[in-house]
């Protein structure tokens, strides 16, 4: 077996590993969050036996692990569940699949998140690399000092900023429908997109810098200068090839906050997307959504650096061309 | 000024004409000058040898002579002048144009040099054709013709591979052939072979020489090793701390030297210890067999036995299982195979089973003086850790001990407060033997502890090894590439290849024939100061 695959696949078997283990924390530590959702949902009037029926309905009276290899067989047949919410004993049932909460919330996340990624990821490229080329001078430090600027302000904070200047243009509310068109989602998620986009920037541009910069020492780049190559030609033929392991990973890193991190920015614009619901879960005890979505935000972030990894593999050319 | 380019054997018009050329670098927070006002003279077709020690500026210089300065460094003021070019009135751009096309590079390291991410021809011919000398196909003809002149192995495709699928050697090669795709008037070669095992710098010589012949190219040769300089330049300039010693012919310069300084230079080979053989054995390891992570076996059934109070040389080339053998006697690297034994009784084979006073017993000394010592802490520190860890020495005795030790490597206790960084890389390899000293141990391992310094520096080492030997009877394994190290200290020499001890014994048994084939090839490798050398071998070898 080629060496790449080989080792891509060893990273894929320890993501899955990775994955059950997050699986075991996250059934453990919701577990110990206080409070019964029965208590919580009946009230502290209710009587101990409903509270013991309704429990016993959830099966929340089974023991802890026998509940979590119910949970985990069927996670692993594609059923997250039933919503703790809605059910009969809390009056009539109109309690709703996990998935059928979770999938118009996670497509909403996804859809933000990408539309983002899609204007900081190569707007961050551009301003790193340009930096490097441009290293100390006004321009190189100006980029530097205004997207460090931004990443130091809260989330909020900027969010609310940007509300002030440009509510005349965009909308400030970004509650979008599934019946929207594309363009009208678009405008609707743009002073969003723009905050995030503020945020995860100088990250990812100032590591495309420095570690461009960290290679302009090593001595194949003195030779490439010496053969006469321009500076651009430098950095992008010479530099910019042995670079992409590390820039790759803080992608990942920034593209995985885009996904589980932004609940203050769908807060502030009160978007329907997954991290208001996984807070609302949390809160309501509804113990299978809260699950669920913690599990998601795992996966994403295995999954992004699992990507990030297979970057760094196939741009090296040791692992890629073995001897 | 000693320079006087009318009295040598002119071959062609003046190519390039250096005037006064003063080089700042910065370092510590301030400017030190690295060239003062040196004079350089090269003629179409001619091979001129820059020498001198670490920090005599001749890198500096050789670059300078395309007008490039590194990072750091500044060309404060002088002519330089390339075929009636001004490079000092030239812009980076305009200088760019004359890189990798009239003036070529080879640097030290070719392993570091080429970017790792392309394929060797197109790095070959990258240049030719990104300054328009020749279309990328008939670049590419002419780069496997270079390869096939080099001696490169499979020419027509070694192009096609990436650097880490090559050896040093064939790398080195390569950067010539790179050098040579756009045929350059002058080609600065920046101590090309210095990286390389010794066997392997012949066969690099032989092709840079014949190239450069071939093309009647001008070069500047840059290295610290007289004798491969003889080989290579048709006059010899030597520099020290930025300064002109002296220039000359080469068999004039070698045969007599007028400056003290050259003369200082030639004759640190000279040093030499009188064998005296032993039978009384403080190490020996028998048939032993180890390797990395149990899949490629480095040793196979090596036995060496170390006489008290003498010196074993190890010699090898890379990868010939050296420093495993010393890993393997420190415990470092438990052998899979085979055993060790101390005076006569066995030595537990990991370091975790060896109680205090064997651990004592057997001290090692680096390569890199620089990364073995914990740059936080002083000399008294250093020294003063075996001190307490061994003989539970503290405060004034401890202090009092180090006193003592420093006068052995011939510092003095004004050096006590000082931290590693403060000192030079002779005065930081001492140090070192000093923690070895400092649990009176019985053997000490060295291993190339004196690759890393200049030959002066390293003379002086040397001298101070094989004093401590007798005046405290120590035993040393001494692990080294460089033959004429081994012919200085040692009583006795193993000789190592591909995991394998090929022979061991006394000095004058190992280096006098018949000699097995691998102990022939070895040997002969080493440069001589004869400029004839590198012709005779070739014939002798064909």
């Amino acid at each position: 077996m080629h060496p790449v695959l080989y080792t891509v696949l060893q990273r894929l078997g320890l993501g899955l590993l990775t994955l059950f283990i997050v699986s075991i924390i996250i059934f453990s530590s919701i577990a110990l969050l206080p409070g019964d959702f029965g208590q919580q949902v009946l009230g502290q009037a209710a009587l101990p036996e409903t509270v013991e029926a309704f429990r016993r309905e959830l099966g929340l009276d089974k023991p802890a692990w026998l509940r979590y290899i119910d949970w985990i067989a069927a996670v692993l047949q594609g059923d997250l569940g039933t919503s703790f919410s809605g059910r009969a004993s809390s009056g009539a049932d109109a309690s709703r699949s996990v998935w059928e909460l979770v999938a118009p919330r996670l497509s909403n996340t996804l859809f933000l998140a990408g539309f983002t990624a899609l204007i900081a990821v190569p707007l961050s490229l551009f301003l790193g690399i340009t930096a490097a080329l441009k290293r100390n001078s006004i321009y190189d430090r100006s980029v530097n000092a205004v997207t460090l600027t931004t990443i130091s302000f809260p989330e909020f904070f900027l969010a609310y900023l940007l509300i002030v200047v440009l509510a005349g243009i965009f909308p400030t509310l970004s509650n979008v429908t599934p019946d929207m068109s594309l363009g009208d989602r678009i405008l609707k998620i743009a002073l969003p997109a723009l905050t995030m986009t503020l945020v995860i920037v100088a990250h990812m541009m100032r590591m495309t810098r420095a570690a461009l910069i960290n290679l302009l020492a090593s001595p194949y780049i003195e030779m490439a200068q010496l053969k006469g190559a321009s500076r651009a030609k430098v950095i992008i033929k010479h530099a910019l090839p042995n670079a992409w392991a590390p820039i790759a990973t803080v992608i990942a890193f920034n593209l995985a906050y885009l996904v589980v991190g932004v609940v203050v920015v769908e807060v502030v614009f009160v978007y329907p997307g997954i991290g208001q619901l996984m807070v609302d879960s949390v809160s309501s005890r509804d113990i299978p959504v809260a699950q669920a979505c913690a599990l998601i935000f795992a996966a994403t972030y295995i999954l992004l650096n699992l990507m990030a990894d297979v970057i760094g593999i196939v741009t090296n050319p040791r692992l890629l061309h073995p001897r | 000024m000693t320079t006087d380019t009318d009295n040598r054997g002119a071959k062609g018009d003046i190519l390039l004409e250096m005037k006064d050329v003063e080089i700042d670098g910065f370092s510590d927070e301030r400017w030190h000058k690295i060239v003062k006002g040196v004079d350089l003279t090269l003629r179409r077709g001619e091979v001129m040898g820059l020498i001198g020690e670490s920090g005599a500026g001749k890198s500096t210089l050789g670059k300078a002579a395309m007008g490039y300065a590194q990072p750091g460094c500044m060309i404060k003021s002088g002519t330089i002048m390339f075929d009636g070019i001004d490079l000092m009135a030239l812009s980076e751009t305009e200088k760019r144009k004359l890189w990798g096309s009239r003036i070529a590079y080879v640097a030290q390291s070719a392993a570091a040099s080429f970017n790792p991410a392309h394929r060797l021809i197109d790095q070959t011919v990258e240049a030719t054709i990104d300054h328009g000398i020749n279309g990328e196909t008939e670049a590419k003809t002419d780069a496997v013709e270079l390869y096939g002149s080099l001696q490169l192995p499979d020419p027509e495709n070694i192009g096609t591979r990436y650097p880490h699928q090559v050896s040093g050697g064939q790398l080195q090669r390569i950067m010539t052939a790179m050098a040579m795709s756009p045929r350059p008037d002058l080609i600065i070669f920046d101590e090309p072979t210095t990286a390389l095992d010794v066997t392997t710098q012949v066969e690099v010589l032989v092709a840079m020489r014949d190239i450069v012949e071939k093309f009647n190219t001008a070069a500047i040769y840059i290295t610290h090793d007289l004798a491969v300089v003889a080989q290579m330049a048709d006059f010899i300039k030597v520099l020290r701390y930025g300064d002109e010693v002296e220039e000359g012919e080469t068999r004039q310069m070698l045969s007599e030297p007028k400056e003290d300084y050259t003369k200082t230079l030639w004759s640190v080979r000279a040093l030499h210890k009188d064998e005296s053989p032993s039978e009384d054995i403080a190490l020996s390891i028998k048939n032993v067999d180890a390797a990395y992570g149990n899949t490629v076996k480095v040793l196979h059934d090596v036995s060496i036995n170390i006489p008290r109070g003498r010196t074993v040389s190890v010699v090898g080339e890379s990868g010939s299982g050296k420093s495993t053998t010393a890993r393997v006697i420190t415990g470092l690297l438990p052998p899979m195979k085979g055993s060790i034994e101390f005076n006569g009784q066995p030595l537990p084979a990991a370091l975790k089973d060896r109680n205090k006073d064997q651990l004592r017993r057997i001290q090692m000394i680096y390569q890199m003086a620089d990364t073995a010592m914990n740059p936080k802490q002083t000399v008294a520190e250093i020294i003063g850790r075996p001190l307490e860890f061994y003989h539970d020495l503290r405060g004034r005795k401890r202090d009092g001990r180090v006193a003592q030790l420093l006068e052995m490597i011939e510092l003095d206790d004004s050096f006590m407060d000082r931290l590693p960084g403060e000192l030079s890389g002779g005065q930081k390899q001492r140090i070192c033997i000093a923690r070895a000293l400092a649990a009176d141990p019985e053997v000490i391992i060295c291993d190339e502890v004196t690759s890393a310094l200049d030959q002066i520096v390293q003379e002086g080492i040397l001298k101070l090894l094989l004093r401590l030997q007798k005046e405290l009877n120590i035993t040393y394994l001494f692990i080294t590439h460089d033959i004429a190290v081994v012919t200085a200290i040692s009583d006795e020499i193993v000789v190592m290849f591909q995991g394998q001890v090929v022979e061991q014994g006394l000095k004058s048994q190992i280096l006098s024939p018949p000699f097995p084939d691998y102990t022939q090839l070895l040997l002969s490798s080493v440069p001589e100061m004869d400029p004839d050398w590198l012709d005779k071998l070739v014939d002798e070898r064909s």
